[in-house]
């Protein structure tokens, strides 16, 4: 790379606006320079990072509107149209939507151009970016260890600017966790701020696109052109006020929640425990809030621990209907030599889903199915009720809850595969939140230290940081991550090399 | 917990074939995924309404006015097959 277009890398997205507006930077030259790194460091091949699934073989004229023309990477489960959009399945070979979700074809009027379809897990189920028809997705800062999960390629993307932002979804914390484990900031929005329309979807009740972005200010300019009503999602909102880019400087009298039950799991999480590192990690950040004015205090969730369970009933039921439309009929993959209709259905639908998937349609039909019902779906609902009651009561008494975003740092490659509760154990600090409905906001807060408490803890990986806040919060909440994430001044730029 | 047969059952309404060497593995870890989920059955949730909505919103009606939908020729060039102008499927009959 030449001396420009390292000073070209350093520029977010934001900075990149300002020059392109300034006409001191031409949107073409910055999307052909990202489009040659996307092409050079995405693919699967010569030690690539396999982030992408799609990248654009043209380079556009560049663009109007307020993003200027800077690129975006979209995950691959935004329906895009005329272009693969597969949901990391094999189910959805050839797929090209005849229509746009409603986010992207948002974001593009404001000016935004399509870089990039990113890999994730497939349709957003896993912790790992490991279960994708397209392959594993490799954390940049040690491509021996996975980047998280399922927003995985979309994380890696970023951390390792081969994008400058991009889309992901988050239904028990597949946008805040890969983005902690990539050293990024990523946002889970309210539920209902954005529009899911043209999301593939897994848990309609849980899912939401937010941004993963470099830094705070990104993720509130993504969003800002993200949230709103939209006819064709009924649970959509219209967003109560303009998201504003956040200023704040300070953390006066701003009172952070730490919940007891998230730090101290009982002997029945095993495997749910802070690492030493990411302890020491999230403390330092409490002090640095505290030097901004905040205080911090132990708040309950009594409910949390449940949170996991509840979620492992509610988004496998729901993804168990939602996948009940790919049957080898209209899209995709369609298994040959069926001998009638329902041979048709049930062999495609082996070949075209992957081991996770058809773990959850097997949990989820189970869940649903006559005699257990009550036992497990009706019980997670009210279990869900009593989480948001409990949020609810500590937003009486803080204006935030924080906990780390992920027990652990990015873990290797294979190491959790065997076993799905110890995956699953990855989002336990990310889906009460998600059950709850609120924002929540991940942030790097540090790296790891060299050798610390042994096991699998790999030093100088990034550690994050998790805020999350009352339902249409997302002002407050992006000025609270900006003000800590100048305190911290983290530095991503080893990720970008 | 979940044994062969009952893998068999829930397989067979979710419309999922399985092959022979998916069935243990697939008891096994439903089982085991279970075992961990059953934890909420300890809870006291007699007088608790399920969630609906995590968010309260009133829902709305909108007029029920024809709009411009995709076109046939283009929503059939997704599909693995086509007959006239409708999707093609297997039958024993045919």
């Amino acid at each position: 790379m030449s001396g420009a277009e390292i000073e070209l890398l350093e520029l977010s997205a934001a900075r990149a606006i300002a020059e392109i507006e300034a006409g001191s930077l031409s949107a073409t030259e910055l999307f052909a320079l990202y489009r040659e790194r996307a092409l050079a460091h995405g693919g699967h091949s010569d030690g690539g990072l396999n982030c992408f699934t799609w990248i654009a073989d043209v380079v556009p004229d560049g663009s109007r509107g307020p993003l200027a023309g800077v690129p975006l990477a979209v995950k691959d489960l935004f329906c895009t149209q005329g272009v693969p959009s597969q949901s990391g399945s094999r189910i959805l070979e050839g797929y090209r939507p005849p229509y746009t979700a409603t986010v992207v074809l948002r974001l593009t009027e404001a000016g935004a151009t399509l870089l990039a379809k990113t890999n994730q897990d497939e349709f957003a189920m896993g912790s790992s970016n490991e279960n994708s028809a397209f392959g594993a997705v490799l954390n940049p800062w040690d491509r021996g260890r996975v980047p998280g999960g399922s927003s995985g390629g979309s994380a890696a993307a970023v951390a390792a600017g081969l994008a400058p932002w991009a889309l992901g979804t988050d239904t028990g914390g597949s946008i805040r966790q890969p983005a902690a484990l990539c050293g990024i900031v990523g946002m889970k929005p309210t539920y209902g701020a954005v529009s899911r329309y043209g999301m593939i979807a897994f848990a309609s009740s849980l899912d939401q696109a937010g941004p993963l972005t470099r830094d705070v200010t990104d993720a509130a300019l993504l969003l800002r052109y993200m949230v709103g009503r939209d006819q064709f999602d009924s649970t959509s909102l219209k967003f109560p006020e303009p998201i504003e880019l956040p200023q704040a400087e300070r953390l006066d009298g701003v009172r952070l929640g730490v919940p007891a039950e998230l730090l101290n799991p009982g002997e029945d999480l095993v495997g749910a425990e802070v690492e030493p590192s990411v302890r020491l990690a999230f403390e330092e950040a409490l002090k640095q809030a505290e030097g901004l004015g905040a205080t911090v205090q132990e708040i309950h969730l009594p409910h949390a621990p449940h949170a996991l369970s509840a979620y492992y009933v509610i988004a496998p039921s729901e993804a168990s209907s939602n996948l009940a439309r790919f049957d080898g009929v209209r899209y995709g993959l369609r298994a040959t030599d069926a001998t009638d209709l329902l041979d048709m259905y049930t062999r495609t639908r082996h070949d075209g889903f992957g081991p996770e998937v058809k773990r959850r349609i097997m949990l989820g039909t189970y869940a649903l199915s006559a005699g257990y019902y009550d036992a497990y779906y009706g019980r997670a609902q009210r279990v869900r009720t009593k989480i948001a009651e409990d949020f609810r009561a500590a937003f009486a008494d803080v204006d935030f809850v924080v906990t780390p975003t992920s027990a652990n740092v990015a873990f290797e490659l294979g190491e959790k595969t065997a076993n799905p509760w110890a995956m699953y154990l990855n989002d336990y600090f990310t889906v009460p939140m998600s059950l709850a409905g609120i924002p929540a906001i991940s942030i790097p807060c540090g790296l790891s230290a060299e050798g610390d408490g042994g096991g699998p803890t790999g030093g100088g990986l990034p550690v994050g940081f998790q805020i999350a806040g009352a339902a249409f919060s997302e002002n407050r909440l992006l000025n609270a991550a900006y003000a800590l994430e100048q305190a911290i001044g983290f530095d991503g730029g080893a990720a970008r090399a | 917990m979940v044994d062969r047969e009952e893998v068999l059952h829930v397989a067979r309404l979710a419309r999922l074939a399985l092959s022979e060497d998916e069935l243990e593995p697939m008891a096994r870890e439903l089982s085991a995924v279970l075992d961990h989920i059953a934890k909420i059955g300890e809870l006291d949730l007699a007088d608790v309404p399920p969630t609906t909505h995590v968010v309260e919103i009133t829902g709305r009606l909108r007029p029920d006015e024809p709009t411009e939908c995709l076109p046939r020729e283009v929503v059939l060039e997704q599909a693995p097959a086509v007959s006239d102008e409708g999707f093609l499927v297997p039958s024993p009959q045919a």
